[in-house]
C-alpha cells in the first residue's frame, strides 16, 4: 500500500495506450489469414515477408472495424487520414518499417466513460520471435528465430487523454473497453494471447496542480492484475523519487511481474527516431457516407448505455446491470429469459443468471449450454410462485444443465414440488402431536423449539416444504 | 527466310501470325545473340520461351530489366545483397506481357536498384553502349536499352525513377516511354523511390513502344496506386503534326546542354513546323529545382524501402551471428557505393529536426513543379525539350563526381515529379552518337504522345542503329 501521507500530497495522472489485435478474416495489407498458434511460418505470402517488390492493400474489413471502434467512442473520423512509415531494424519487422498511421489518424476526440480517446489509428503487428537460451530474451540468446505467422495482423490502437487518477481507475476503465470491445465483435481482446495489450503512461503532480508532472512509460503489462501492480509500483517510485527532493526521468520502463521490479528500457536521449513520413505505397484513407453508415449500423448496444438500460428500465443494482452488461452473452441470455415471461421479477432473475447459472457454466456463453433461457425464465417463476424451494431449484437447474429439459417435467419427475396447503396441514398437526416437549417448550417462549417441529415436517415432506410457511403453520395452529 | 533482325516487336509479331517464321526460331535466334552478348547487357537468360501461342504478341521474345521479380528467375536489382534471390511471384507487368503473349528472354543489366545514370553502379559490372563500347549506355535501364540497340532483343522494358528509361533511351538511340504514374502496376517492381518509380517499355520504334505499353496498363488490386487507363491504347498512325502547339521551355532547353545535343534539338524543332506543328516558349520557372528536389525525396524513400535488406528472409546475409553486426555487414558487403550514398541521404532527410527543411521542402517544390506543368499545359498541348543534356559519356567519367552524375536527369526528372507521361525518340546523331529527343503530355496523354512520336520518327528517319553487339 503507498504511504497514506503520499497519496494525499500527490495525485497519479494516467494515460493508457491500448493495442487491440482486429478478428479480421485476413492481414492488414495482405491476403494472408489471420493465425492462432498454427506451425509458425505458414500463415505468409511474399507481402507480409517484406519480399522486394511487394505492396501493401488496405484491408477494408479493419477499416470497417476501426470505424466501429473511433464510432463507438463518438469520435471525429478524419476524412482523409494517412498511413506512414514508421521505421526501425527489427528481425520481428519484415519491411525495416511498420506502417502505421502519424499526425493524420483514422479518428480523434472520443469517449468512453469519463475517460476521454485521444485518437484511434490503424496500424500492421510485428511478428513474433522466440529466443532459445536461458534468458528467454534477445540480450544473452543462444539463437533467435522469427515466425511470420503474427505479422501484419491488423490492429487498432486507442490513446486515451490523462483522465486517469488510480491504479483501479486504470484497471477498471480498461474493463470497460474490454466489454466494449467484445461487444462489439471486433476482437478476441485477451490480454494473456496479446489480442489486447497496454501500455500506460504515468506521472503524479502535487494535489491541486493543474501541470502534469515528467511522465514514465510502461511497456506490455500482459494482465489487469499486472497492469495495476505495475502502475501502483511506479506511483510508488515516482513518489519516492519526488518526495527525496528528485525529478523524475522520461524513460520507458519495464515491469517484472515476478519480482515486481521496473527497469529502465531507454531513456529519453535513447529514445527512436523513426523517420516518419508518409506511405507512399498506399492512398490516404477517405471513408465513403457508405463505409460511416455501415460501421454505424453495425455498433451493437454497447455495454455502458446497456447497463445504464438496465438500471434505469428494470430497477437492477448498478453491481448485477454491470455484470450482465458488461458480459454481453449474459445479458443476451438474460434479456431473452426475461422476454419469455413478462411477469417475471427482473432482479430475481438477474440474480439467478450471475449466480447460479454462471456457478454451472463457467467462463462459456451460458447460449452454447443446455439450460435454455426459457427454461430458467420458468424455474424461476416456479420458485417465484412458491412452488418449489430455492433448494430443490438448485437441483432443479443441476439436471437442466446437465442434461437439458424442461422445468415442470423435472420437479414432477423427481417428485421435488412443495407439498400443497391441504397436504402440509395434516402434516403438521402430526408433527405437532408428535412433538409435545417441543411444543411446551415453544409455548414457554423458547423460540429454537420450533426446529425440531420443522425438521419433523421436512422429514415427512422429504424437503418439499417451504421452512418458512411450515413455520408460520406451527404458529397459527398454536395460537402464537 | 526473313532476318529477324530487320523485324520490330509488332513486325516479328505479324511475321509469326503470317508463318513466315516461327515463335521457336525467333527465339533461338535471340536467345544464341543474348548468349554471345559482349556488353554485358545479361545478367540472366532463359532456356526456353514457355508461351501459349494466338496471342497478341506471338512470343515475340522480350527483355526484362533486373528490377522485376519473375517467380523462380534470378531477380537482384543488380544488386549483390540480392545474389542468388529467386522470387515466389511475379511482377503485374511481366505477367500481364507474358499472358499477352511475349516470352521471357532474360533479365538486364542496370545500376543497382535503379540508382544511376550510367549502369556503371552495377553490382555485376558495367554495360557498354553498343555504339561505342568505350562508353555508358546510360542508366538505370542501361541493359534494356543496349539490348534494343545491339538487336540483342527485339524490345525490352525497363524502369524510369527520374529519367532511367529516357536517359538510357537516348543515349542508345532507341524508343523510351515513361507513361503516367499509376497506369502500370508497381507489384513486383523492387522498389526505389516508390512514389516516382513507374515502368514502360524500351522499343526500337514508337510503334513498339504503343503495343508493348497496351499490354502492360490497367489496375491492380495489389497495387493501391494503380489506376485504370481512361483511354485504350492505339498504334499511332500520325503522319503530321498539324494544329498541335509544341511548349518549349528555355529552363529545360538551353543551360547546361551541349552543342551537339542542342544542334539536334534545333533540327527537331524545325522538323516540328515542317509538319505543321506550332512552336512555342513556355515557362516551367520551378523545374530548375527538380534535381534538388528528387535528390532530397527519392533517396528518403529509397532509405525505406531499402532497410527489409536486412539478411534475415532472402539474399545475401555476413556478420558473426550477433543481430547488429549481421545488419551492418550484410548491408556494408552487399549494397554498393552509391546505394549507400542514398540511403545515407534519406535517412538524413528524414531524420528528426530535419524532416520539414528537407523532406517537407521537397514535397512543397514538387507540388510547384506539378502547377508548372498544368499552367504550361493550359497554353500548349505537349511539351518538348532534349532528353538528355550530353550524348553518352565515358565509363568512368563521373563516377568520381556524383553530381555531374546526377546533372544526366535533369531534364527527365520534372516530368517524373510531376507524375505525367514522356517519351524519348532518336533525333539524329552528334558525332556519331545519338541523341534524343524529349515529348511530354499531361497525365494520360500517352495516345497523343505516341501519335506525335511517330509522326516526327518518320519525318527524323532515324537509322543505323548497330545491329553487330
Amino acid at each position: 500500500m503507498a504511504d497514506a501521507t503520499a497519496e494525499r500530497r500527490y495525485e497519479p495522472v494516467i494515460g493508457l495506450e491500448i493495442h487491440v489485435q482486429l478478428r479480421t478474416r485476413t492481414k492488414m495489407f495482405c491476403g494472408c489469414a489471420l493465425s492462432f498458434g498454427e506451425e509458425p511460418n505458414t500463415f505468409t505470402c511474399p507481402v507480409c515477408l517484406g519480399h522486394p517488390g511487394t505492396l501493401p492493400t488496405a484491408n477494408a474489413e479493419a477499416v470497417h472495424f476501426g470505424l466501429m471502434i473511433a464510432l463507438a467512442f463518438g469520435c471525429e473520423i478524419a476524412p482523409r487520414s494517412i498511413f506512414h512509415r514508421k521505421n526501425y531494424f527489427y528481425p520481428d519487422l519484415p519491411k525495416g518499417y511498420q506502417i502505421s498511421q502519424y499526425d493524420i489518424p483514422l479518428a480523434r476526440s472520443g469517449q468512453l466513460g469519463d475517460v476521454r480517446i485521444h485518437r484511434v489509428h490503424l496500424e500492421e503487428d510485428a511478428a513474433k520471435l522466440v529466443h532459445a537460451g536461458a534468458s528467454g530474451r534477445i540480450h544473452g540468446a543462444e539463437a533467435s528465430v522469427v515466425d511470420f505467422n503474427r505479422g501484419g495482423t491488423p490492429l487498432v490502437e486507442i490513446v486515451t487523454e490523462p483522465d486517469l487518477r488510480s491504479a483501479a481507475d486504470a484497471g477498471a476503465w480498461l474493463r470497460v473497453l474490454r466489454a466494449t470491445l467484445r461487444q462489439l465483435g471486433v476482437s478476441d481482446v485477451n490480454m494473456e494471447e496479446g489480442s489486447l495489450r497496454c501500455d500506460a503512461n504515468v506521472s503524479i503532480r502535487p494535489a491541486g496542480e493543474a501541470i502534469f508532472g515528467t511522465k514514465t512509460e510502461l511497456k506490455n503489462m500482459n494482465s489487469f492484475r499486472f497492469l495495476e501492480r505495475g502502475i501502483d509500483a511506479e506511483i510508488r517510485r515516482q513518489e519516492e523519487i519526488v518526495g527525496a527532493g528528485g525529478e523524475v526521468e522520461q524513460e520507458t520502463l519495464h515491469f517484472d511481474p515476478v519480482t515486481g521490479a521496473l527497469s529502465s528500457l531507454r531513456s529519453k536521449e535513447e529514445a527512436h527516431d523513426y523517420r516518419y513520413f508518409p506511405e507512399p505505397d498506399l492512398v490516404p484513407l477517405a471513408p465513403t457516407p457508405e463505409m460511416l453508415e455501415s460501421a454505424r449500423a453495425a455498433i451493437p448496444e454497447l455495454p455502458v448505455a446497456r447497463a445504464e438500460r438496465f438500471e434505469r428500465d428494470l430497477r437492477l443494482s448498478s453491481q448485477l446491470a454491470r455484470t450482465l452488461a458488461f458480459r454481453g452473452e449474459l445479458g443476451d441470455y438474460f434479456e431473452e429469459a426475461l422476454a419469455s415471461d413478462g411477469a417475471l421479477d427482473a432482479a430475481t432473475l438477474a440474480n439467478w443468471v450471475t449466480g447460479e447459472l454462471v456457478a454451472r457454466v463457467g467462463d462459456s456463453d451460458p447460449a452454447d449450454s443446455r439450460v435454455r433461457p426459457q427454461a430458467l425464465a420458468r424455474l424461476v417463476e416456479l420458485v417465484s410462485a412458491r412452488t418449489v424451494s430455492q433448494s430443490a431449484a438448485k437441483e432443479v437447474l443441476d439436471v437442466l444443465a446437465a442434461e437439458g429439459g424442461d422445468p415442470d417435467a423435472i420437479v414432477s419427475e423427481r417428485s421435488l414440488a412443495l407439498a400443497g396447503a391441504d397436504e402440509l396441514g395434516g402434516i403438521v398437526d402430526r408433527a405437532i402431536a408428535a412433538n409435545e416437549r417441543a411444543v411446551a417448550e415453544l409455548k414457554g417462549g423458547k423460540q429454537k423449539a420450533i426446529g425440531a417441529i420443522v425438521g419433523a415436517v421436512m422429514r415427512e415432506t422429504k424437503g418439499r416444504a417451504d421452512g418458512g410457511e411450515v413455520q408460520r403453520l406451527i404458529r397459527e395452529r398454536l395460537g402464537l | 527466310m526473313t532476318d529477324p533482325l530487320s523485324l520490330t516487336g509488332a513486325q516479328a509479331a505479324d511475321a509469326i501470325k503470317a508463318g513466315e517464321i516461327s515463335a521457336a526460331e525467333l527465339f533461338d535466334f535471340y536467345r544464341d545473340r543474348a548468349a554471345g552478348d559482349k556488353l554485358g547487357i545479361y545478367l540472366w537468360v532463359a532456356d526456353s520461351p514457355g508461351v501459349a501461342s494466338g496471342t497478341p504478341l506471338a512470343g515475340v521474345p522480350l527483355a526484362v530489366k533486373d528490377l522485376f521479380c519473375i517467380e523462380g528467375v534470378p531477380s537482384t536489382a543488380a544488386s549483390r545483397i540480392l545474389e542468388g534471390y529467386r522470387p515466389p511471384y511475379t511482377a503485374t507487368s511481366v505477367r500481364r506481357l507474358v499472358e499477352s503473349g511475349a516470352a521471357v528472354l532474360g533479365k538486364t543489366n542496370m545500376d543497382e536498384f535503379a540508382m544511376g545514370s550510367s549502369n556503371e553502379n552495377s553490382g555485376y559490372g558495367p554495360v557498354r553502349n553498343p555504339w561505342d563500347t568505350d562508353r555508358v549506355p546510360g542508366g538505370s535501364s542501361g541493359g534494356s536499352a543496349a539490348a534494343v540497340a545491339a538487336g540483342v532483343a527485339p524490345w525490352a522494358i525497363g524502369t524510369d525513377t527520374g529519367g532511367s528509361i529516357r536517359q538510357p533511351a537516348a543515349l542508345c538511340g532507341v524508343v523510351g516511354l515513361k507513361p503516367t504514374y499509376g497506369t502500370v502496376s508497381r507489384y513486383g517492381m523492387i522498389a526505389f523511390a516508390s512514389s516516382l518509380d513507374q515502368c514502360g517499355p524500351l522499343t526500337r520504334d514508337v510503334t513498339d513502344a504503343a503495343l508493348l505499353y497496351r499490354h502492360m496498363i490497367g489496375r491492380d488490386t495489389c497495387d493501391s496506386t494503380s489506376l485504370e487507363h481512361p483511354e485504350s491504347i492505339a498504334l499511332p498512325t500520325a503522319e503530321g503534326l498539324d494544329g498541335i502547339t509544341f511548349g518549349v521551355p528555355p529552363e529545360l532547353t538551353s543551360d547546361g546542354i551541349e552543342a551537339g545535343v542542342r544542334d539536334v534539338f534545333e533540327q527537331t524543332l524545325r522538323r516540328v513546323e515542317e509538319l505543321g506543328g506550332n512552336l512555342e516558349e513556355v515557362a516551367l520557372p520551378h523545374s530548375g529545382h527538380g534535381l534538388a528536389a528528387y535528390y532530397v525525396l527519392a533517396p528518403a524513400e529509397a532509405s525505406a524501402n531499402l532497410a527489409r535488406y536486412d539478411g534475415v528472409r532472402y539474399g545475401s546475409r555476413a556478420g558473426n551471428g550477433d543481430l547488429v553486426s549481421m545488419y551492418e555487414q550484410t548491408r556494408h558487403d552487399g549494397f554498393g557505393a552509391e546505394v549507400k550514398r542514398r540511403i545515407m541521404l534519406g535517412t538524413y532527410a528524414l531524420s528528426s529536426g530535419y524532416y520539414e527543411a528537407y523532406y517537407g521542402r521537397a514535397q512543397r517544390v514538387r507540388t510547384k513543379i506539378a502547377d508548372d506543368f498544368r499552367a504550361a499545359f493550359e497554353r500548349v498541348d505537349m511539351i518538348l525539350t532534349p532528353t538528355s543534356p550530353t550524348v553518352a559519356f565515358r565509363l568512368g567519367e563521373r563516377t568520381d563526381d556524383p553530381l555531374s552524375m546526377y546533372m544526366s536527369d535533369a531534364l527527365t526528372v520534372p516530368m517524373s515529379l510531376a507524375g505525367i507521361p514522356a517519351i524519348s525518340i532518336p533525333g539524329g546523331l552528334s558525332d556519331g552518337l545519338p541523341v534524343g529527343v524529349q515529348i511530354a503530355a499531361p497525365a494520360f496523354g500517352e495516345n497523343r504522345i505516341l501519335d506525335a512520336a511517330h509522326a516526327l520518327e518518320r519525318a527524323i528517319g532515324f537509322e543505323g542503329v548497330p545491329r553487330d553487339g
